[in-house]
């Protein structure tokens, strides 16, 4: 097992390695460099020669490269252009930020999807079951922008319960953002909710149709009692892995999400960063996305290996 | 196997039996007509549209619904019904012909590696898994950014983004039919690689490689329209829907009509589309709903 880990943690590695190659070539060939966006219209002879010197623009690409993966690895991401800091500075409270976002969701959405999955497949194709599965259809389908549109029309202009637009500096306390996460949280949770609760759903039919349940049916098992000694151990097993590929598909919803509601997370940065052309900042963001996508992944195949029996035993035969 | 050679007859014979067995479900049914509607509408709207989409007047700024203007009109005067009818052209133009590429990419490498195995496979795939773990917004508004909004560069490279999850699904039904039997005896036979992978591999990859197709359009249609959204999609005054939704949004608390309109139309399309992908999975027998949405 341990020899599997290893593998995977390895493999994790060498795809983040690919996704920097990827980042630093896709961000070399972008037209114009950082020194002709900070220069504007002045961006030619002795001041264009100076930047390049000041910023290093000025030595070869792969040397560049090197170097910059040599700091990525201390933690070092390099300085920001626009706002002339840190890149570290500038990320701490974005991600901070997205963190609360993004574990709100998830705290709620989980729980919620289990629940809705299991309700749906015990109570297959009768009213709970088309009733939900058509809500879920609904919420997973419409982009996350209509979703978030529609929420602060709803709630926020029309109901005047909450605040539609988040406006607060990067760096607020906790509670201070509480009350304006609220319908960011219900638009990330609506969605990962629904994709979840879908796959929970097939899962346990299909378990429900194994032939140790039918087995335990005709042995007279009462009904909860199988459900949820024999049913859910089985079916939530598989769903581990593909909830975690929803989370980290659903990356791409935050950032949506967070533009709508101009919540001061990693996602606006994301826009903001490609706008200004930062690109080290945008570089900083794709290793960092990239390293949530495959550290997510990594847990649940870790997690899918402690909990399934069967593949503890395969370092014997390896 | 049996019907080694397929003529067109049979082709559009299997293609009814397939469309028969998705409306033959409610909400297959609903889906395809959905579907139907919005394509209908994208290929005949430019005919009968009350007014001109790009006509600006600015004494009929942010008109309520009325007679004249059924859906009222936006910021800039334009009637938002014209609008609406137009928006879709563009999101299905160019998400239908990057579904095509998508496909044909996805399809031919991942068959491509699911056959020779081996370093190569090793190491496409490791590409391929670098790829699917960047964010797909990301990617997209970086190709965009480097390449221009232009449909003729949105139509490749949302293709192309959205090929990679198509190259997984391809390659594993691909190792699924390499280990049986029947290619093996094609081999005894002496069959040539060509007439191995024409006759009994691709019959028996198709259909999955063809849902996977279905359930990227739906995706790419959302990826589209949220770049168009963010405003690095198609560029002003085209009607799109998602430019038109982010336009509204700011004045939507004293002119909802202008947001409404689009967010209807959006939503219908992508919804048209996943019943319809759900409904040809399950027409050929694919189970969808344990897959992840990568």
């Amino acid at each position: 097992m341990f020899f599997l880990i290893f593998k995977r943690i390895l493999l994790g590695l060498i795809t983040l390695f690919i996704v920097s190659l990827i980042t630093f070539v896709g961000t070399e060939i972008l037209p114009g460099d950082a020194c002709t966006t900070y220069l504007e219209r002045e961006a030619y002879g002795a001041a264009l020669e100076a930047c390049y010197k000041r910023l290093g623009l000025d030595i070869p690409a792969y040397e560049r490269y090197l170097s910059w993966a040599y700091n990525v690895i201390q933690g070092d991401f390099g300085y920001s252009l626009s706002g002339q800091m840190p890149i570290n500075e500038v990320l701490g409270p974005r991600i901070k930020n997205s963190m609360v976002l993004a574990s709100a969701a998830i705290i709620i959405g989980i729980p919620m999807a289990l629940i809705l999955g299991i309700i749906t497949a015990l109570w297959r194709d009768k009213l709970p079951d088309i009733i939900i599965s058509t809500l879920a259809i609904f919420s997973m389908t419409i982009p996350e922008f209509i979703s978030a549109t529609l929420l602060i029309l709803i709630v926020a202009i029309w109901l005047e319960w909450l605040p539609g637009i988040v406006i607060v500096p990067t760096d607020v306390t906790f509670f201070e953002l509480l009350p304006n996460i609220i319908l960011p949280v219900i638009a990330i949770a609506m969605i990962m909710t629904a994709h979840m609760a879908r796959m929970v759903r097939s899962s346990v039919i299909q378990v429900m149709a194994s032939d140790y349940v039918q087995m335990a049916i005709l042995k007279g098992v009462p009904y909860w009692k199988m459900v949820f000694k024999h049913v859910l151990p089985n079916a939530l097993l598989p769903a581990i892995n593909v909830v975690a590929l929803t989370i980290a598909w659903l990356l791409g919803g935050v950032v949506v999400t967070e533009v709508v509601f101009n919540y001061p997370g990693l996602g606006r940065l994301v826009i903001e960063s490609i706008s200004n052309r930062d690109l080290p900042v945008v570089q900083a963001l794709a290793i960092i996305l990239a390293s949530i996508y495959v550290s997510i992944n990594l847990i649940a195949d870790v997690m899918t290996l402690m909990l399934n029996p069967r593949l503890k035993t395969l370092q014997i035969r390896k | 196997m049996e019907n080694r050679k397929e003529n067109p007859k049979n082709i559009l014979s299997k293609v009814l039996e397939v469309l028969s067995t998705m409306a033959s479900k409610p909400s297959g049914l609903i889906g395809l007509s959905i579907l139907f509607f919005h394509i209908t509408l994208a290929i005949t709207s430019p005919w009968f549209v009350p007014y001109d989409y790009k006509a600006i007047d600015p004494t009929l700024m942010l008109q309520a619904p009325s007679s004249e203007y059924w859906f009222g009109t936006d910021s800039l005067g334009r009637d938002v019904f014209t609008r609406t009818l137009l928006g879709g052209r563009i999101a299905l133009t160019v998400t239908f012909f990057g579904s095509l590429i998508a496909l044909l990419w996805g399809g031919l490498l991942g068959i491509f590696c699911g056959l020779v195995g081996g370093k190569i496979d090793d190491i496409v795939m490791r590409i391929v898994d670098a790829f699917l773990s960047i964010p797909w917004i990301l990617a997209m508004l970086l190709i965009v950014s480097l390449l221009g909004t232009s449909i003729e560069v949105l139509i490749p490279a949302l293709g192309f983004f959205y090929g990679k999850g198509i190259v997984r699904v391809a390659r594993a039904a691909t190792h699924d039919v390499i280990a049986k039997d029947f290619i093996a005896s094609a081999k005894a036979r002496g069959h040539s690689n060509m007439s191995i992978i024409w006759n009994e591999i691709l019959p028996n990859v198709r259909d999955a490689i063809l849902v996977e197709g279905a359930m990227r359009w739906s995706w790419m249609l959302l990826g589209f329209s949220s770049l168009s959204f963010l405003g690095f999609g198609v560029s002003p005054p085209t009607p799109d829907w998602g430019l038109m939704i982010s336009n509204a949004r700011g004045l939507m608390s004293f002119a909802w009509w202008s947001v409404i309109s689009p967010i209807v139309g959006l939503s219908s399309l992508i919804i048209g589309i996943n019943l319809t992908a759900d409904a040809f999975a399950k027409a050929l027998g694919i189970d969808r709903s344990t897959k992840a949405p990568v």
